[in-house]
This record gives structure tokens, sequence and C-alpha cells, in this order.
């Protein structure tokens, strides 16, 4: 069977709960981060499928994917310079432990 | 024939390498896991004909998300053994299953606008006549670098020992 757009869409949605799960119940802080950019990366995924198959010559699409992962590299690299900072002062990432800020 | 056995090859092994991130119990696994995933993902870049961010996503995520990833779990290993879950597993799990049978209702219901021509490619030209044309993305791609910059300088303050 040839493969179509819903293909690629299905499998952005499993990578995608995967990542959520992921992000909803790890508790180490690093993990949880890695869930988010396996969260990105499948949004990635179904902008491509779409750019590629309902507008093939425009490659809107990838323009936006280029931004998505432009984004995701600026979080990733504030988001562990947060972790590292965290550490150094309470030395534990353990995100149930990190409630300070909680009222 | 061929692009479809690529796309299932590559599939499978994102969503096994993606669970493998998730239930993985040694947290440096779990980020070679992830740096698995994010090939399969260039390699379904190359099935959808995007060769130029499928070379973007092993320069920038396999090259250098995953070398930071692995560099601040290195940094604060000492702490953690395992990737334990905390009190939300079941109800994380209810949601996360509710919200992909809903995805995946809607994916399959609805009735695609499919495009007859094939994809563009190469797409490396195309893609910078978009992004810094007059008419294109130009002052997205400038705002994008004032992002970078702002992220570089908070990330270094942030970081930097007192």
């Amino acid at each position: 069977m040839t493969i179509g757009l819903e293909h690629y869409l299905v499998l952005s949605a499993v990578l995608f709960c995967i990542g959520l799960y992921g992000a909803l119940t790890k508790r180490n802080a690093v993990i949880i981060l890695m869930c988010i950019e396996l969260m990105l990366n499948s949004v990635n995924i179904s902008l491509v499928a779409f750019s590629s198959y309902i507008v093939p010559l425009l490659l809107t699409g990838q323009v936006f994917a280029i931004f998505v992962m432009v984004v995701a590299a600026a979080e990733v690299a504030v988001g562990l310079a947060i972790i590292l900072a965290i550490y150094r002062g309470l030395t534990d990432i353990d995100a149930n432990n990190i409630n300070l800020m909680k009222w | 024939m061929g692009l479809a056995a690529a796309f299932w090859i590559m599939a499978v092994v994102a969503v096994i390498a993606a669970l493998g991130v998730i239930f993985l119990r040694n947290v440096f696994r779990a980020a070679l896991s992830l740096v698995l995933c994010f090939i399969t993902v260039a390699g379904l870049y190359i099935t959808l004909s995007a060769d130029f961010l499928a070379a973007v996503q092993i320069l920038v995520y396999v090259g250098a998300i995953s070398v930071l990833i692995i560099l601040a779990i290195m940094m604060t290993r000492e702490v953690q053994q395992g990737s334990p879950s905390n009190k939300m597993k079941v109800p994380a799990f209810i949601v996360a299953a509710v919200l992909l049978g809903i995805m995946i209702y809607t994916v399959t219901k609805t009735s695609w606008q499919i495009a007859a021509e094939s994809p563009l490619t190469p797409t490396t030209a195309p893609l910078a006549a978009k992004l810094f044309s007059e008419s294109g993305f130009i002052l997205p791609v400038e705002i994008a670098a004032m992002l970078i910059l702002a992220a570089i300088l908070g990330a270094i303050v942030i970081a930097r020992e007192k």
C-alpha cells in the first residue's frame, strides 16, 4: 500500500502522545526536557508532511519547521542552564522536590 | 515500494526509540535512545523529500542538542539513578491515550485535499528564496536571530558560576 498523508500524521500523533506521557510523569528534569524535544519533533514531522502533500510547491511548512527548530534550540539551551543553576543551588533535579515557588 | 519500506522501518524504529526514552531506567541510555529517534526523524524528512531539513535535523538535533543534553546528564549525574515516575502515572496515561484517540480519529475522518504535483526537490535553493527574499520570511528570520542571541545571553547568565 502507498504511504499517504495520514500515515505521517498518525505517526506524529503517536510520538506526540509518548512525549506528553513522559513529560507528565517523569521526575528527572532532564528527562522532562527530552520528552518536550520529542513532542517538538513530532510536530515538525506533521508540518513537513502537510507541506509536501498539500502545498508541495510552496514549502511553507518546511519554513515553519525551521522556525520550530530555532525555538527548540533556544529552549533547550535556556532549559538546561536553568537545570544546572537549580542543581547548583539544591543539588537535586527531581521535579517533585523543586517546589520553592509552589504556592 | 522502496519509499513505503523506508517509511515503515523509520516509523517503527522511531516509536520504539521514543518508548525507550520513557521506559529505559538509565538516563544516559534514554538520551542515546532520543538521539536514535532524532536520526529516524531525519530519515522521515528524506522520505518526504525535505532534504535540507533532514540535514538541519542531523546538524542541530543529533549534533548539538543531544550533546547539550548528555552534558547536562553528566553534570547532574550523582544525584539520581534511574528515571523514576511520579504518582500521576495512571491519569497521565489516560490523558495521553484519549488525546491519541481523538487525534487519530480526526486525522482519519478528515478528507485532505492532496495536491497532484510532486514535491519540489532539491529544496535548498527554493527554501533560501523563501526565507531571504523581500516578499518572503526575512523579518521572522531576523527576529529568530534576536531570539537566539537572547537565549545565548540568558543561558550564560543563568548557568554562570557566581
